[in-house]
């Protein structure tokens, strides 16, 4: 029911989304807007409506609730393509997160854009994105889909100065899967990263917005300062 | 799959320095004793000679001069593993700073803080490490006992018994009877002896379609039931079949000469049998006074030190200590806690409140990959779980695959953790 109203009021413009697992209920956006600002930002890379076919990027048609990288006949990352085995499917939240700042989501992704900045702008992206996906009426599984608004985290939590010293410490907990020299055989390596992307990465796990239960629930008890301290002395390995 | 496991282990060719005593210096610096060289012992030897920087004298006393991972076992059994890549030297660890002695620990003398070996030689600790996983509990099966192994083989230990058992079943009759007498709680790898069964399963189907598979069990429930149960089902039709206690599968004796298992008086023959019998602490850990009645040594929850020795700390399998299952992954996780502390107190360097975790993965049939794991604490009396995961029954084949090429990577990550 609820699901069938926010429908409908999308096709109208502004809607509110239902408040979901991040417990904020938030306006959508407006479509109009949308529009013209996927020109700009999407457009060159990403077709979309009647007949749209991949380019750049895959074409977005039908994106919401579709499994990410699973277009079989479409390139994707490694990363992109491992991140959908693992269970990333495209709701609200996480097309807002991949569309702030790409790499927060998927470490490794190969879409070429830097991210847009403005949650006003974001959601008017989603909205006019929104109305060339099925309507939730037409697949009944389809998610209510939750939105958090701000996938950005606050500028003081990125300047903490991380405590390599602990970090090192706190290190051996990974270093059991991932291995110290950065080799991949199985598991990414997680040595040598910016300490930002690091940051974002592991605040990503923490707030479910990745998806894999391991990583969500080893990032669950870091706090803030015990993540810099890891991204501080990953950091410290590159060769 | 391409991926790069033998790069590591082509390194782990230097040889070892296996000295007969520590190595004597200048000064005096603070000297610790490490028993095993497993998941714990090695793992704990390899932090505290690598973080202390020479800072501090560390001896590992391992009689074996290759370890063979128990985990990844079941895999070399499904042939999905080549035995020779679960094989580890201590060549890393040797020049890492660790002085390896190659020998048994025999005694420990908590007074005059000593530990006499094979060799009747004393060597002096500051602080002890006791890693020496699990010895099995005398008469726990009647009937079978270790001079029955190559019979009835345990294949829970690392070493030869697992190829013994793989040859086994690889030669078992068509039609033929694979049993596993199941051990009670607690024990090594609660998952351990479901993962075997289904990968027993997976080379009898392919190469003996007829054979069965019974397994008699003295526990109500074992470790990822609904995962191995759907699993079985789905990839092995009918072969599997339990006999839990509600059917007599705690009341079971064998007859290993005869090829027999008489389950609550019911006389059954079979082709191969694989007995693991109920556990304890590894040997040295009761000869060294450390082990309560239940067979056990145990520990405080914030940093593994023996309740009964504040100058020793047990690890892994051996432990005591509250809601960790005994797995490779706890012992690794429990000996970084550990070095931690020890170097702390011998050395000035910072300590860190403890945390720990596991994850176990277990191969249910090609490519179909589950695991479960939690994260723990330290408790007011022991290590408690703090959250937890576990793989979903009707999960699709992508993440099955994915959760077994992870495996993979945790494979060649703890070994290169360890002894790399
Ligand atoms: C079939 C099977 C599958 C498994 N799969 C997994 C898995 O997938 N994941 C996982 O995490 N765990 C797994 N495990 C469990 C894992 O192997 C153990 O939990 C782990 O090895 C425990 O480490 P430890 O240090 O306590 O003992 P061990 O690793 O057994 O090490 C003990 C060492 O001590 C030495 N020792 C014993 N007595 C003495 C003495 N008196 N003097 C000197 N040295 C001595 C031994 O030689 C040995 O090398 C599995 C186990 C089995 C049997
Ligand atoms: C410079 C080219 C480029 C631009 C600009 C770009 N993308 Fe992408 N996009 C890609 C590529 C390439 C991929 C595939 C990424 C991968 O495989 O890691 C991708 C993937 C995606 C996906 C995942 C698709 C799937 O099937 O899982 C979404 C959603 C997406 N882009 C949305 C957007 C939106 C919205 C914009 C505009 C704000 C945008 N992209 C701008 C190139 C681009
Ligand atoms: C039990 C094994 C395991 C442990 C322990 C572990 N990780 Fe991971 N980690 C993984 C797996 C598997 C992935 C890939 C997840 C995916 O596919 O989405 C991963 C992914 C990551 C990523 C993202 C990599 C990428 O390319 O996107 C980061 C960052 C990371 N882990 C950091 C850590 C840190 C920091 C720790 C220690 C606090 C840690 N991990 C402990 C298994 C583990």
């Amino acid at each position: 029911m609820l699901k069938q109203n926010f429908a409908a009021l999308l096709l109208a413009g502004a809607v509110l989304a239902p408040a979901g697992a991040f417990g904020q209920a938030v306006p959508l956006g407006d479509a109009t807007e949308g529009a013209e600002l996927y020109q700009y930002e999407c457009a060159s890379c990403h077709q979309i409506g009647d007949g749209a076919e991949h380019r750049i990027g895959p074409h977005l048609n039908r994106i919401f609730d579709r499994r990410a990288g699973s277009y079989e006949e479409f390139h994707y990352s490694e990363a992109l393509a491992r991140q959908g085995r693992d269970g990333l499917y495209w709701d609200l939240a996480r097309l807002d997160a991949y569309i702030e700042n790409p790499r927060s989501l998927v470490s490794g992704t190969n879409m070429a854009y830097p991210g847009l900045e403005d949650a006003t702008e974001r959601a008017d992206l989603i909205a006019f994105i929104r109305a060339y996906s099925d309507q939730p009426q037409n697949i009944p599984e389809a998610s209510p889909t939750a939105f958090a608004p701000e996938v950005r985290l606050p500028p003081e939590v990125l300047a903490i100065e991380g405590d390599a010293e602990y970090g090192a410490f706190l290190s051996a907990e990974c270093t059991t899967c991932h291995q110290r020299s950065g080799d991949f055989a199985g598991i990414p390596g997680i040595v040598g990263w910016p300490q930002e992307d690091f940051v974002v990465a592991m605040h990503a796990y923490k707030k479910r917005l990745r998806p894999h239960e391991v990583m969500q629930n080893l990032a669950q008890r870091l706090d803030d300062e015990e993540i810099a301290a890891l991204a501080a002395y990953f950091e410290s390995l590159r060769d | 799959m391409k991926l790069n496991r033998r790069s590591f282990l082509g390194t782990a060719t230097a040889a070892t320095a296996a000295l007969s005593a520590p190595a004597v210096m200048g000064q005096a610096r603070p000297r610790v004793v490490v028993i095993g060289g497993g998941s714990g012992g090695g793992t704990a030897a390899r932090y505290l000679a690598a973080d202390s920087d020479g800072a501090l004298d560390v001896t590992l006393i391992e009689p074996s001069r290759m370890h063979y991972t128990c985990y990844f076992s079941n895999l070399y059994m499904g042939g999905f593993w080549e035995f020779d890549d679960l094989g580890h030297d201590y060549g890393n660890l040797a020049m890492r700073g660790v002085n390896v002695i190659h020998d048994w620990a025999m005694a420990v003398d908590r007074d005059a803080k000593t530990v006499t070996l094979g060799s009747g030689a004393a060597i002096p600790y500051d602080r002890l490490v006791v890693s020496p996983g699990i010895d099995f509990v005398d008469g726990a099966v009647p009937g079978w006992d270790v001079s029955k192994q190559s019979l009835m083989p345990h294949a829970y230990k690392s070493g030869t018994q697992t190829q013994l058992l793989k040859s086994q079943v690889e030669n078992m009759r068509e039609g033929g009877t694979y049993c596993m007498v199941a051990p009670p709680n607690p024990y090594r790898c609660p998952p351990g002896p479901y993962e075997r069964i289904s990968m027993v399963a997976h080379i009898l189907s392919q190469s003996n379609p007829t054979a069965k598979i019974l397994i008699v069990d003295p526990k109500e429930n074992f470790s990822k039931q609904g995962l191995f149960e759907e699993g079985w089902a789905r990839h092995y039709g009918a072969m599997v079949e339990r006999i839990g206690p509600d059917f007599g599968g705690d009341k079971v004796e064998v007859r290993p000469d005869a090829m027999e298992v008489v389950i609550d008086g019911m006389v059954e023959q079979v082709d191969v049998c694989n007995v693991i019998p109920a556990q304890k602490a590894g040997k040295i850990a009761e000869l060294a006074g450390l082990t309560n009645d239940a067979g056990w040594a145990p520990v405080k929850p914030e940093d593994m030190r023996s309740r009964m020795d504040d100058n020793i700390f047990v690890l892994g399998d051996a432990s005591q200590q509250g809601a960790m299952p005994k797995s490779g992954f706890s012992a690794n996780s429990q000996a970084k806690v550990v070095s931690n502390v020890i170097r702390g107190e011998l050395t000035g360097s910072r300590i860190f409140p403890a945390r720990y975790s596991n994850t176990c993965w277990s191969l249910i049939a090609t490519n179909d990959g589950v695991k479960v794991g939690a994260s723990y604490e330290p408790g007011a009396d022991q290590i408690e779980s703090v959250s937890s995961f576990i793989s979903q029954t009707g999960e699709d084949a992508e993440l099955r695959r994915q959760t077994y090429e992870e495996s993979i990577g945790w494979y060649n990550g703890i070994v290169a953790d360890i002894f790399g």
